[in-house]
């Protein structure tokens, strides 16, 4: 029995429950008399409810109550209780707290009833009146009434910028400039948020939700309902798909809690899909780059700005252009972010949030530059490579990007493209190859577990994370089976209860590296104990022994001078009449190792399309994928994270864009059919490379997340290789055959779409 | 608040008989319940799942009499008397189906919300004595939505099972 399991292929350990659908999600479990609720949402995008005549619906057999701003009170007077651990600055929505509107599709209300199709039918009934007030959605046309990011969303600072970018631009002989533009996206992970509410007799609460953070979620309704945090329990052992969707707590939790606590009863919330339109959304962003560089292919100058949607009520921050200044080296950058405030629900973090923003207008940008100097774009990027963090003067942990763009170009045959636009066709396909690269923050966050050893030598540990579909189960049994050299199948790790040591929220791809850090201590210390335990067994072959002469693997303790004297940890546990062994641990980033280095993940991208030259259609045919994100703990489900974000880049540079109806302030296509997103026939061949990178100082297990890194360079990849295909330069995404076909036509590189 | 004095009439109860996953249910629903919220709601079988109710993501797919349909697109009591089998029936005991199994080994899934209808789906193409090639299930399978982004290896696992099976 082989007892190293990090960096092993393992399938995931809850693989069987999620095939014969007994995994539960959150609108799975079950209550006796339980109600359901269907919510009810604004029709207009800002005023205020003159009427909501709710008589009707009243009448309808089964309906039990019905929830709106007229007849809920009682609840937290201020907007600062309604904060969780994800708010940025500002006054965050209140539900069913006023009569105002402030965003098309916010939930006014809901029906409680004995049946989901009583309760739907009900909401039908609901006649509301209101006052409208103008509105403004259009991000485009409002640049002018931008205002500086305020500080306060975790991990965000000011752009910093350097040298004299404007005046070497302006003197320089290569130089190139231009706007990009994206639309809103909506996360749309395929489980809708949902929460099965269970009230019990004595004022306690357990919430089944959807959520990326049982803790946040604990604290949000804790405060916003006045409850100890020891009165609401919320349990997440399975989450449908979050993508930073289920990072804020979402506002059917807040019904599902109102109307449980109220009728005192169990009830269930579930969204509609249309609904899944109508909080957080990637914001739409408009960005322009400058750049030149000089005959020799160096980068002089850097100039990037951008400008992003946000609420009226909430200052929703990315970090976009501050990946500009680290990317390459180059003395003269100059930096600017700031927001645009609209009547639009509040963005929320979609994977890789600013930075997969930053990277299509970024490398794409870098591309142009290249062309503009005749220089093959890889070796462009080889030529600016930046050893060091410039912005921060530090050098990284470890950066093996150069690995990326080797091993990519190689698999991907990089080697064989001619430079020349419009070079490489298949009859009417036009062949396009580009490339871009990309990086994310390798973070960790404070996190605890809690390992119990049992008589029968059965390990559980614990920690109130989350499994989204990242592997957390898998990896966790894996950290912990290695630690103590355990069988993998005698460990357990249980997860999503806030009964549970607290763990931080699933998101910026840092629980690899926070609870499994977390998951390593806790086992540690277990170790510590059963080596101490060994030791005082009387006339056995540990008797004695201290605990740095001893190991443990394959399930026994063991002398490292002599692995034949050896108990098993069974045997220590009986010897030594322990019936079990509780350890609870922690884990933390080390903030003196921030003090000298900086810690990012990296990737290169390569991508091939065809385009075809009479319809302008795009497909996307190859992509090789490299990542350097440190030790790699399962290859099997992190490659298929990386494959997961390919496949996300590839949809969001062909398909995705939710199209705001700037006349009524509202989403026009919120649903499946109209909001695209990459089906199977969309997705061709996908190679991942996970390259060798050692690093000692990020983490103790030295690893880098890889939640996010696989997808920032994907969009710049493809649209450099449209580009390379058509000799046309599509700024906006998603790349649709009609800006293709258009900006051929007028064989120019800039539209306002 | 307006005073309504109109009653509302809600739609009568039908009896209706579902042979699911071989056991046999007589069931008293309103014509308005999808065949998705019968097997959810009523039969309490969670397995099968619902993404969107408007049959644009393939989430809720069941074989009925062997062949795939979306169940949110379908009246319970349309489907009275007939067959339907549902990602719990799949298995046999302990013993999984072989597309369960590979669906495992080859990661074809991240969330797992998804799976049961691509694996409904999946069985139901190979029912019909498709998935002949690679083009066939890309092109087949694309009614069931993956937000994860499983597709290749969700293709890998059928092309597998298609292999073993050879042409049924």
């Amino acid at each position: 029995m082989k007892t190293n399991y990090t960096g092993q292929p393992a399938n995931r350990v809850d693989g069987s429950l999620k095939v014969t659908g007994t995994a539960k999600y959150a609108a799975e479990f079950e209550a006796e008399g339980l109600l359901f609720g269907y919510i009810i949402n604004s029709t207009i995008a800002k005023g205020k409810i003159k009427e909501i005549d709710i008589s009707q619906a009243m009448q309808v057999a089964g309906v039990v109550q019905i929830f709106t701003h007229e007849n809920v009170s009682g609840l937290a007077w201020f907007n600062k209780s309604y904060k969780d651990m994800d708010s940025p600055p500002g006054d965050p929505f209140r539900p069913l707290y006023d009569h105002k509107i402030r965003y098309s599709m916010q939930p006014i209300g809901l029906v409680v009833a004995t049946t989901f199709e009583v309760a739907r039918f009900a909401a039908s009934l609901i006649k509301v009146t209101y006052k409208e007030e103008k509105l403004v959605t259009n991000l485009q046309d409002n640049l002018h009434r931008s205002k500086k990011a305020p500080m306060g969303k975790v991990g965000y600072v000011q752009p910093k910028s350097r040298g004299d970018a404007e005046s070497v631009f302006a003197k320089a002989e290569y130089k190139i400039e231009g706007e990009y533009v994206h639309a809103a996206e909506h996360h749309n992970p395929l489980e809708m948020f949902a929460t099965t509410a269970i009230w019990e007799e004595d004022g306690k609460v357990t919430l089944y939700d959807k959520t990326q953070g049982v803790s946040n979620v604990q604290l949000y309704i804790s405060n916003i309902f006045g409850l100890s945090l020891k009165n609401v329990r919320v349990v997440s052992p399975f989450v449908g798909g979050g993508f930073g969707s289920g990072l804020r707590p979402q506002y059917q939790v807040f019904m599902a809690t109102l109307a449980a606590l109220e009728l005192r009863r169990p009830v269930r919330v579930v969204m509609t899909r249309q609904q899944m339109f109508s909080f957080g959304h990637r914001p739409g962003t408009v960005q322009r780059v400058a750049m030149s560089a000089d005959e020799n292919g160096k980068l002089t100058s850097i100039q990037h700005e951008a400008y992003g949607e946000t609420s009226q009520f909430e200052d929703y921050t990315e970090i976009v252009v501050n990946w500009s200044g680290t990317m390459y080296n180059c003395e003269n950058v100059k930096l600017k972010y700031e927001l645009v405030k609209l009547d639009v629900a509040t963005p929320t973090d979609m994977r890789a949030p600013g930075a997969v923003t930053s990277a299509h207008a970024f490398e794409s940008a870098i591309d142009e530059i290249a062309y503009a100097v005749k220089i093959d774009p890889l070796e462009f990027r080889k030529i600016n490579y930046a050893e060091d963090d410039q912005v921060e003067g530090k050098p990284y942990s470890s950066k093996e990007l150069r690995a990326c763009y080797d091993q990519g170009a190689a698999k991907f045959g990089w080697s064989g493209r001619s430079i020349e636009p419009r070079s490489m066709r298949e009859g009417n396909q036009l062949i396009g190859w580009g490339m871009a690269n990309g990086a994310w923050d390798a973070l960790q966050m404070p996190a605890k577990a809690q390992a119990v050893l049992s008589l029968d030598g059965k390990l559980t540990v614990s920690s109130g994370t989350s499994e989204i579909g990242t592997g957390t189960y898998t990896i966790m049994t894996q950290i912990a089976a290695e630690t103590l050299g355990m069988d993998i199948n005698d460990v357990t790790f249980k997860l999503g209860d806030t009964l549970m040591p607290m763990a931080p929220l699933q998101g910026g791809s840092w629980t690899a590296a926070s609870v499994g850090s977390a998951v390593k201590a806790v086992c540690e210390e277990v170790k510590a104990k059963l080596f101490k335990l060994a030791s005082k067994t009387k006339h056995s072959p540990l008797s004695g022994a201290a605990p740095k002469e001893l190991t443990m693997a394959e399930g026994h303790i063991f002398l490292i001078s002599d692995p034949g004297s050896r108990l098993s940890i069974i045997e220590v546990m009986r010897l030594t009449e322990t019936d079990s062994i509780i350890e609870s641990g922690m884990s933390g980033p080390d903030p003196a190792a921030k003090t000298t280095h900086s810690f990012n993940s990296h990737a290169a991208v390569f991508a091939e399309v065809k385009v075809d030259e009479d319809l302008g259609t795009v497909i996307v045919t190859r992509v090789v994928c490299a990542v350097a994100a440190g030790k790699i703990l399962n290859p099997k489900t992190a490659g298929s994270q990386i494959l997961g974000s390919v496949v996300w880049g590839i949809s969001k540079a062909l398909e995705e864009e939710t199209v705001m109806d700037n006349n009524f302030g509202r989403f026009m296509n919120h649903n499946l059919g109209e909001y695209h997103v990459a089906v199977n026939k969309d997705i061709n061949d996908i190679d991942i490379i996970f390259v060798e990178e050692h690093d000692d100082l990020v983490n103790p297990l030295g690893i880098k997340g890889v939640g996010e890194i696989g997808i920032i360079a994907v969009a710049p990849a493809i649209a450099n290789a449209v580009f390379h295909a058509t000799g046309v330069r599509v700024r906006d995404l998603p790349i649709t055959m009609d800006k293709v076909l258009q900006l051929a036509e007028e064989d120019k590189n800039q539209v306002r779409v | 608040m307006k005073n309504a004095t109109e009653t509302v009439e809600l739609p009568e109860h039908y009896p209706v008989s579902l042979k699911v996953n071989g056991q046999a249910y007589n069931l008293k629903l309103q014509p308005w319940v999808s065949l998705l919220d019968a097997l959810r709601d009523h039969l309490q079988l969670k397995g099968t799942k619902k993404g969107c109710d408007h049959g644009q993501c393939g989430a809720c797919t069941v074989l009925v009499n062997g062949k795939r349909i979306n169940s949110c697109l379908t009246m319970a009591v349309m489907k009275d008397g007939e067959e339907i089998t549902t990602i719990e029936g799949l298995a046999k005991g302990d013993e999984l189906h072989p597309l369960q199994k590979a669906f495992i080994e080859h990661d074809a899934f991240q969330c797992g919300y998804c799976t049961p209808g691509q694996i409904c789906s999946a069985v139901g193409l190979l029912n019909e004595g498709k998935a002949n090639s690679l083009e066939e299930v890309k092109e087949l399978m694309s009614g069931n939505i993956c937000r994860c982004g499983a597709y290749t290896h969700i293709n890998s696992a059928i092309m597998q099972v298609k292999g073993e099976t050879g042409n049924e």
